[in-house]
């Protein structure tokens, strides 16, 4: 049986292992033990710093943080530091560009149980929309951990997209090479691409093999970041497939089918048909039953495909 | 505080008072009563106070300053032009398009601006973040940060003040410009945000309060502030919006309004500066 992580853990012991050489803090509110920033506050815990239940606060101070010399990792549940803090996102840290990483969680409509309140399919598109903002989605864990470091990496503001529920690691630890804003071709295909992220990315291989039962040939491709947009591959796709379905555990309005849609139509127009959460909030539910209930499985992203094949002209 | 003292940094503070009118009469917009408020702060805390080099603004040992109420940027920028930041010439600039005088602060466009604001609230916390980077890299240099009285009706203030007093940043100074005006009226009719000293003293800050326009006055609190450990500082700061220009003193239509020609030949003139136009 595949293994199968959640991007949080991840990104937990991502900061646990670059803490060992690099020097950063970390800030988290009152959610350590859910955003997995606990480990850190293990390891190191005077370059850890609690901010209470009080996002907009913590966004500023991690600018503040930033502005003076100290890169600052801040965590929260992604409804409240791409949602809540939004503000003080785009006019502390974008504005500026400071050198401040955001590690949002529980992302999308995986939260399960807790429902729609804390179900964030909206922060894609907000953190997409501010200038010189990174967008990152990781699909598994691995890419996770790639994602944390390359984001340390850069010098600027990183948004990075993590969810609570454990997902198939399907990148290999050992080979797995992570470059920000490049697209990965996961598997050729000429009849249509399916452009996934996050964790519809494993959905999107398992659609691939049902769409070859039909005699559908499908390219899929990983889009980790979201911005800067790969848009070179994306064009490439329309170019030589035709069609494209995007997917993704977040709104179809402004994110990752937003962004392609744009790219496409300016450069290659073909027919896009975006999977993801349609114009409406979550709900209370198990994840399997929540990604039946939104039409987020590998069996949607298909039946999408065979649509995108037909509008083909 | 020595007399030649004090008369120096009165005229220095009758200078950035010149400086703020005739940067918001060339934009035609801009903030005068609130800028004019804390002419006084900015000048004790910019040539008295403050740890700077004006040669070399990003120097990372200095002492720090957020402008959380940035739409006083008209004060600010004249404080630094007087400091030799950049050419007083420059303030003529303000808010124009190819300008480095922003409506609001740019610490990326505009040398000798420690940190971006403007939005109400945002400052005093990126304020507490440089504090705190300075315990963690155990510098001993201050962050003096300037919030509105109005401004302070921002939950995000009050975040603030918690996280600081949490951390024991007493490497902190916040100035709390009472004026008791904002754009809708008096503060105490348009959503009361006193009493300033009770509400910091709960929240656990060392508390002073200071006559805004007297400089042994604010001598006094800012020496408090520096030797008070283990706690911030809040300075609540009795002023008076539009201070030294006779009719835009205590009006809160100058909140936000620039003069028109006369209005500023005659404020000019009370500041003894006619020639400057």
């Amino acid at each position: 049986m595949q293994e199968k992580i959640a991007t949080r853990e991840a990104y937990g012991q991502a900061l646990v292992d670059l803490g060992a050489t690099h020097d950063f803090v970390v800030l988290d509110a009152d959610l350590a033990a859910a955003t997995k920033t606990c480990k850190f506050k293990a390891a190191y815990p005077d370059r850890f710093f609690d901010c209470g239940i009080a996002e907009g606060n913590m966004m500023s101070v991690a600018a503040g943080l930033a502005a003076s010399g100290v890169i600052p990792f801040v965590s929260s549940f992604a409804m409240f530091a791409a949602g809540r803090a939004f503000e003080q996102v785009r006019n502390s840290i974008g504005y500026p560009h400071l050198n401040v990483k955001i590690g949002a969680t529980h992302a999308g409509i995986t939260v399960g149980e807790d429902g729609a309140t804390h179900q964030c399919n909206e922060d894609i598109a907000l953190m997409r929309t501010i200038p010189g903002m990174t967008v990152v989605s990781p699909a598994d864990a691995v890419e996770a951990a790639a994602a944390v470091e390359a984001a340390l990496a850069v010098n600027g503001p990183v948004y990075m997209r993590f969810g609570r529920a454990a997902v198939p690691v399907i990148n290999d630890r050992a080979s797995y090479r992570f470059k920000l804003g490049e697209g990965v071709t996961l598997s050729d295909g000429s009849d249509v691409t399916l452009i996934a992220t996050g964790i519809m990315v494993h959905m999107a291989l398992e659609a691939r093999e049902m769409l070859a039962k039909e005699g559908i040939n499908a390219r899929v491709v990983n889009i980790h970041t979201i911005k800067p947009l790969d848009a070179a591959l994306v064009t490439k796709c329309a170019q030589e497939t035709g069609a494209i379905v995007t997917a993704e555990e977040h709104s179809v309005i402004g994110g990752l089918g937003g962004a392609v849609a744009e790219c496409v139509s300016e450069n290659c127009p073909v027919p896009v048909i975006r999977v993801g959460v349609e114009d409406r909030y979550g709900r209370s539910g198990t994840v399997p039953a929540l990604l039946e209930y939104y039409g987020l499985t590998a069996a949607h992203i298909a039946e999408a495909a065979k649509r995108a094949v037909k509008l083909k002209k | 505080m020595e007399p030649t003292q004090r008369t120096r940094l009165a005229g220095i503070a009758n200078d950035i008072r010149a400086g703020i009118l005739r940067g918001v009469y060339h934009a035609a917009s801009g903030h005068p009563g609130g800028s004019l408020s804390i002419a006084d702060i900015l000048t004790y805390l910019y040539f008295k106070e403050m740890k700077i080099d004006p040669e070399n603004p990003k120097w990372e040992d200095r002492d720090r300053l957020v402008l959380s109420k940035g739409h006083c940027a008209p004060a600010l920028y004249a404080a630094l032009a007087e400091r030799g930041y950049f050419d007083s010439k420059e303030l003529d600039t303000l808010r124009k398009i190819d300008s480095r005088l922003q409506g609001h602060p740019d610490m990326k466009g505009t040398p000798g601006v420690d940190m971006s604001s403007g939005s109400l609230g945002l400052g005093i916390s990126s304020a507490c973040g440089m504090a705190l980077a300075g315990k963690y890299r155990k510098k001993d240099y201050r962050v003096y940060s300037v919030v509105g009285d109005g401004e302070s009706e921002e939950g995000q203030v009050w975040e603030a003040a918690m996280f600081a007093a949490h951390y024991r940043l007493d490497n902190l100074c916040v100035v709390v410009d009472w004026n008791g005006l904002q754009i809708d009226g008096p503060v105490t009719e348009v959503m009361n945000p006193t009493p300033h000293d009770e509400k910091f003293r709960a929240f656990g800050w060392n508390v002073v309060t200071a006559d805004a326009h007297d400089f042994d006055s604010l001598e006094a609190a800012f020496q408090a502030a520096r030797a008070c450990k283990g706690k911030p500082t809040a300075i609540i700061a009795k002023s008076v919006k539009g201070k030294g220009v006779s009719f835009m003193e205590n009006k809160c239509e100058w909140h936000g309004t620039a003069p028109k020609e006369e209005q500023y030949r005659l404020a000019m003139q009370e500041l003894g500066r006619g020639e400057d136009k």
